[in-house]
């Protein structure tokens, strides 16, 4: 494969998050923190839930394909619920730092409100895109033809648009989840949970080629044997993950602006609270 | 033409250049933890000049890292906590700088965030592409026992030997550097520093420039090589031990990190360097928090002479003092009430000038005597400057601790190298590990310098960070690479 599709599924995946990184997390050295402590919270619920299914698949037969695959489904369900946890936790400390942080100040404003603390959700995509994108993107500099056996060939392009969607979505879904918690409206979070795990879900439905490519550790070589048709992936997949990315980005809109300037009004302790 | 040297005088070569290049990252390493103030206040003792203010700013320059010291037992300086001199706080300069540092806090972790980001990155782009650091080739003296053996169980045992020797040898050669100290024998010190710097600015400089020009099949003769190596060893040189440019100081001490880390991952075996990683961050623990550590006397030593301890082993985001003189004087310009954007501005400017202290600016002796008799003996001293500066313009008390910055010892920058390139180098996760454990490292530096916030006492900089990386090394390793691996195999996007 060649750089151009290198640069071209990176920046595909990961342009939008750079965008938003760029203008307007890098200037602002609490944001970066936020940011980078929030992809530390979902690979910590991302090591815990492998952790479980590790441990259950150890503990089962090895050579029981249907239960592997259920376990890997039970697996798949408990690292969506235990990221959302790890995302109410993520919120509780943050309310914590924000409290600190008015405590401090001179004037009672705290540097950073609480809508711009959903940052946190784009540390979360972040993270969650660059584990599903990294290997593939390393294995697109190398040696080789996609879809060989007669699978699709856009199997690079459609994990780029599916990562820059996840990306997205958890961005999204950081903002509706915290403006839930804010605001004691249980049915945003729970919106928020059921979304991710229809999102996470939908991959169960892509029917799986029984060849498998014995090359290889790394998941691309044999990936692009066990690809279906592209026309059903994307109908499956990325269709609805769009649509939900679409819905979700206009109910954080409609939760009100979340990007309020830095210097701008200053919620104190009691506005926060509505 | 350069060409491939004989395999066994390159290995030998190696060895020997090894070990002084070892004994050099010991005292970065273990100085790692808590180096207070830093300043080039010693150089200039050792550099005769004749400008009358020197005498002056010498003795102003230890009053002020006294006091300097006293106010600075706080985050800004996130590995020079020392032990505080609690009596001689002002109590509401305290409380005022408890509420600066907090609200800079977050900017000084970005400014140690950078360097150590920029250091890891250089470190795996060159593991990555350059084989020659995952080749195999030998071991060092320091650990003998190798690890191809026939059985686990020896395996395990000759890599917990390997990590006592090492860590013995660490703890001979730092106990060595404190009574070095105690008994003043600076010249010795200076020395030894000197001779390794000149090691990893020329020796490994030289190796890593030429593993890369293989790698990239660059062809180049001797003669442009010799040319190249000499200007940045000689800049190299100058930036760390004497004055240069902050960024250029900066940069270079982030390639020497970065070399020295690079040695460490190709002469560690697997095993050993996990085990010596652990076994370092317990012994900088211990060193630095014991009240008989080794470190820690060192470090109050250092303070009851007044003095500055070693140059060139720690990272600094800001400007040395030695650069800039009309400007960084706290306790003086805290005296003439407030720091002003104008001696922001003064300092801008004197930043590209590195002959602050020896250029007397035009007005030789001759002239001074003149204006003397005609007006009276004037001294410019930091606080008459300041309080000059400070009339005209308004005060912003809050542009003070953002010039103070944060430092680093180099130490940390190569331990948490070596762990983010072994852990590229042999994961099989590969970049999901490397991920991981730099995300890891991160976190930990940030939760090291909020304890540092919190207790505001000498706190060592690697353990946490290192028990993140080393936990988070492990499990993505083993846990959650077959679990991303199924996932991506049946394209479930968590």
């Amino acid at each position: 494969m060649t750089l151009a599709v290198f640069f071209g599924c990176s920046f595909i995946a990961f342009g939008p998050a750079l965008g938003l990184c760029l203008f307007s997390v890098v200037r602002e050295p609490l944001r970066v923190i936020i940011l980078v402590a929030g992809a530390f919270f979902w690979l910590v619920s991302l090591l815990l839930s492998s952790l479980v299914w590790f441990i259950a698949v150890k503990a089962s037969d090895p050579g029981d394909e249907p239960l592997q695959k259920g376990l890997l489904i039970f697996g798949v369900l408990f690292s969506v619920l235990l990221q959302e946890a790890f995302r109410f936790l993520y919120y509780k400390l943050l309310r914590k730092a924000i409290e600190g942080l008015v405590a401090l100040s001179e004037d009672g404003c705290s540097p950073i409100s609480i809508q711009q603390m959903a940052y946190a959700g784009l540390g979360f995509g972040l993270m969650s895109g660059a584990f599903s994108m990294i290997n593939l993107l390393a294995d697109a500099l190398g040696p080789g033809t996609v879809g060989i056996h007669g699978d699709s060939q856009l199997y690079f392009l459609t994990s780029a648009f599916m990562t820059m969607v996840m990306i997205f979505l958890h961005t999204f879904w950081g903002i509706l989840f915290f403006h839930g918690c804010e605001t004691q409206r249980w049915w945003e979070m729970v919106a928020v949970i059921f979304t991710h795990l229809i999102v996470s879900g939908l991959g169960s439905r892509v029917r799986q080629a029984p060849s498998q490519d014995p090359e290889g550790p790394s998941g691309a070589l044999s990936l692009s044997c066990s690809l279906p048709a592209l026309p059903a992936l994307w109908c499956c997949q990325l269709g609805p993950t769009v649509a939900f990315s679409a819905i979700s980005f206009l109910f954080s809109v409609i939760g009100g602006p979340p990007f309020v300037p830095a210097g701008g009004r200053c919620p104190g302790a009691p506005a926060a609270r509505e | 033409m350069l060409r491939k040297e004989p395999l066994c005088l390159r290995r030998k070569d190696l060895f020997c250049v090894a070990i002084i290049g070892f004994h050099r990252a010991v005292p970065m390493t273990e100085l790692s933890a808590h180096l207070p103030q830093f300043q080039h206040g010693q150089l200039t003792e050792n550099f005769p000049d004749n400008h009358l203010c020197n005498t002056n700013d010498n003795s102003e320059r230890r009053r002020h890292d006294n006091s300097e010291r006293r106010r600075n037992d706080n985050p800004e300086s996130e590995t020079n906590g020392q032990p505080q001199n609690r009596t001689q706080q002002v109590v509401e300069q305290d409380e005022e700088d408890e509420e600066l540092t907090l609200k800079y806090g977050a900017k000084h972790v970005i400014m140690l965030f950078a360097p150590v980001t920029l250091c890891m990155v250089v470190v795996v782009a060159t593991i990555k592409s350059v084989s020659f650091y995952t080749r195999k080739d030998g071991q060092l003296i320091y650990t003998p026992f190798t690890e191809d053996t026939d059985t686990v169980g020896q395996r395990a045992l000759n890599s917990i030997l390997n990590a006592a020797i090492m860590i013995s040898v660490i703890i001979v050669m730092t106990i060595l550097l404190v009574v070095l100290y105690k008994y003043r024998c600076y010249k010795v010190i200076h020395g030894w520093l000197i001779i390794s710097s000149l090691l990893l600015l020329f020796f490994f400089s030289f190796i890593y420039l030429g593993e890369v020009f293989k790698t990239y099949n660059v062809a180049m003769d001797y003669i442009t090589l010799a040319l190249m190596i000499w200007n940045f060893g000689v800049v190299g040189m100058i930036c760390i031990h004497w004055k240069g440019p902050l960024r250029l100081q900066q940069a270079y001490l982030i390639m020497i990190s970065a070399l020295m880390a690079l040695v460490f991952i190709k002469y560690l075996p697997e095993w050993t360097a996990w085990l010596i990683l652990a076994v370092i961050s317990v012994y900088d623990l211990v060193a630095v928090l014991c009240p008989k550590g080794p470190l820690r006397m060192l470090v109050e030593t250092a303070q009851e002479r007044n003095e500055t301890l070693f140059p060139a082993l720690i990272y600094s985001s800001t400007m040395m003092w030695l650069v800039n003189m009309a400007e960084e004087d706290p306790e003086a310009q805290r005296k003439a009430s407030k720091s002003s954007t104008y001696d922001k501005q003064a300092a801008a400017n004197q930043i590209q000038n590195e002959d602050a202290d020896l250029d007397d600016g035009g007005f030789n002796p001759e002239w001074e005597q003149q204006r003397d008799s005609r007006i009276g003996p004037l001294e410019s001293t930091p606080e008459s400057r300041a309080a000059v500066q400070a009339l005209p313009s308004n005060s912003q008390a809050s542009e003070d601790p953002e010039e103070r910055g944060v430092k680093l010892g180099l130490g940390d920058f190569i331990f948490y190298s070596v762990l983010v390139g072994k852990a590229s180098a042999t994961a099989s996760g590969d970049w999901n590990t490397t991920l991981a454990c730099f995300v890891a490292i991160l976190i930990g530096l940030c939760l090291t310098l909020l304890l540092l916030a919190i207790f505001k006492k000498a706190l060592p900089a690697l353990p946490i960070s290192i028990t993140f990386g080393l936990v988070f090394y492990f499990a993505t390793d083993n846990l959650v690479q077959p679990f991303m691996d199924q996932l991506a195999f049946h394209q479930f996007y968590i």
